[in-house]
């Protein structure tokens, strides 16, 4: 029997929706393993506990601080290591967001156990098992934990949120305060002017690339983003060309999206944007050229004028949604 | 300002990647590698900041096989001063025993500022940069899309999901490096035949096993071949009711 403990990001004192995720996954792991699934909310005071019971945790823990309001790197690690280190935990879950991906090594580092970073699937075959998509999506590993602990970050949308209510049990755990003071702090988050969901984490992403012809043409992909309720998305090429922010790049060197719909509208797909996109669930192109490489992934396809097509588009969703 | 970047040699990121036989890894035939794209941000800001100081030194670390000479000697053309392989035929999954030989030798180096890609494009595990940080017993800020140093103290952004982290450190300091921090240059052709006398000391690297084994690596499931709705505006309908009653996304 071993335990298992999902450590949960909270933005403005709430949890997000990769939380529940990754309860779902220590859940899942932890019956496997016939233990129980902990969770550790580091963040300021009033976060509901009640919001991790949902989601199957048998207990949670508590660091609450007003000063543990924003990701301060050197205490949320202190504290989470010190957590599983307390606990003898046979597998840490962490959400691979930024602040997963910077807090699950550090974790990893201070226990001195193996990391299984940005993994699409956790289970158990003798031993901790893992999915891990490498170069961007090409192929995929399956590895095996050999040591007695691990830390696993689990891509966000790579698996489905699940109620598994348990009663709530909370306990209040040191807020690592006093006794190091933090060597790097965080001072605050600036919020962009035009507040976006990010590329990685939204359900629906609509992507735009070099047969948009410009930057001002990119309206038309906002325009549909919103009447479907997701994000901009955008190629390297007009990233590169500096149209938009580095932030939206599907692909290798920018974001690998498992969103459940993904529109690539002027993007002829390279190798490295498809292999950005290929956990989408459903995938629609909109191209010019029916020899385009999208088109051999896309579910549905498109062929012709996108500056025609995509407004006709956001109308006719736009008036679905409303009916 | 001595400055020390750590790099790697992956597969270039419009490869395409094979299965080899033994179906554990990929197969590197007629596979081009490169210096790791995020790396190259790395070099960059770690020369910048040596210029802007009007002195200093920029050493290039890397763990890998021999062929990853020819990495470092990339980044040697861009304007490092020197290079160290750490020579391992083969670095396995676990990104700790690649951080406990970096930080081994990184230790004692007498370095301001140690600079990182913020992940390899090959394995993606976003992991050495911080681990190396908590080894060392450094701050460390990683995926840092701006940098500013003056004096001791450094102030770094970060993108984050909807919004931009703003974080504090003094120096010595980790930092990872995102696209956007700076515009990578060119190495030049003199700048190519200088790197070829640039001093690369190539010692044996003590990797320990790790603690992840590798059970199979497979092609990605093919995806179900789509179909083309129709050409011009007028497809657009049957899109729409495709995505509603077929895929039941909208």
């Amino acid at each position: 029997m071993a335990n298992v403990i999902a450590v949960l990001e909270q933005r403005e004192g709430a949890l997000k929706r990769v939380s529940h995720e990754a309860l779902t996954a220590a859940r899942g792991l932890a019956d496997a393993l016939g233990g129980e699934a902990h969770a550790l909310i580091v963040g300021p005071a009033g976060i509901d506990a009640g919001d991790a019971a949902t989601y199957g945790a048998d207990k949670t823990f508590m660091a609450a601080d007003d000063a543990l309001r924003l990701y301060q790197a050197d205490r949320y690690a202190q504290i989470a290591a010190a957590q599983v280190g307390a606990g003898g935990y046979a597998a840490v879950l962490v959400p691979a967001t930024a602040l997963g991906k910077d807090l699950a090594p550090r974790i990893a580092a201070k226990l001195g156990c193996p990391l299984a970073a940005d993994v699409t699937s956790v289970t158990h075959e003798g031993g901790v098992v893992v999915t891990r998509p490498v170069f961007a999506g090409k192929a995929n590993y399956t590895l095996r934990i050999t040591g007695q602990r691990c830390v696993v970050s689990l891509r966000p949308n790579a698996v489905m949120p699940a109620e598994a209510t348990r009663s709530p049990a909370v306990e209040a755990v040191a807020g690592a305060s006093g006794d190091k003071a933090a060597v790097a702090k965080t001072l605050e988050i600036k919020q962009p002017e035009r507040a976006a969901q990010d590329v990685a984490e939204a359900a629906v992403v609509v992507a735009g690339g070099r047969g948009l012809k410009d930057a001002e043409s990119f309206k038309l992909i906002e325009d549909l983003a919103d009447a479907v309720g997701g994000a901009v998305g955008a190629s390297r090429a007009v990233v590169d060309a500096g149209w938009r922010p580095h932030a939206e790049q599907v692909g290798q060197t920018g974001k690998v999206v498992s969103p459940n719909l993904y529109f690539a509208i002027g993007i002829s797909g390279a190798i490295q944007h498809l292999a950005g996109i290929r956990t989408a669930k459903t995938i629609v192109a909109v191209n010019k050229d029916p020899d385009a490489p999208i088109f051999k992934v896309a579910d549905y396809g498109i062929v012709g004028d996108l500056f025609e097509i995509v407004p006709r588009l956001t109308e006719e969703i736009r008036r679905a949604k409303e009916g | 300002m001595k400055i020390a970047v750590c790099i790697k040699r992956v597969p270039d990121s419009e490869a395409r990647i094979k299965v080899a036989a033994d179906g554990k890894a990929i197969d590197e035939t007629g596979v081009k590698f490169v210096l790791n794209p995020y790396d190259e941000y790395a070099v960059e800001e770690a020369l910048k900041l040596k210029e802007g100081a009007g002195a200093g030194e920029v050493v290039v670390v890397s763990i890998g096989p021999d062929a990853a000479q020819e990495t470092i000697r990339t980044a040697l053309a861009m304007g490092a001063d020197t290079g160290v392989l750490l020579k391992a035929d083969a670095v396995g999954l676990d990104p700790l025993p690649v951080a406990k030989v970096l930080a081994a030798e990184l230790k004692d180096g007498g370095y301001d500022l140690v600079l990182f890609g913020k992940m390899a494009i090959d394995d993606s595990s976003h992991g050495v940069g911080p681990m190396v940080a908590e080894l060392l017993g450094l701050p460390c800020v990683s995926a840092v899309a701006h940098l500013e140093i003056s004096d001791r103290t450094g102030k770094a952004e970060r993108e984050i999901e909807g919004g931009v982290e703003v974080v504090e450190f003094g120096l010595p300091a980790v930092i990872t490096a995102d696209k956007g921090l700076n515009e990578p240059r060119y190495p030049a052709l003199r700048g190519i035949m200088m790197a070829k006398k640039k001093p690369l000391e190539v010692k044996d690297a003590a990797l320990e096993p790790g603690g992840i084994e590798v059970v199979r690596l497979s092609p990605p499931a093919e995806r179900k071949a789509g179909r083309i709705v129709g050409e011009g505006p007028d497809a657009v309908s049957a899109l729409v009711e495709a995505l509603r009653n077929e895929a039941k996304v909208l």
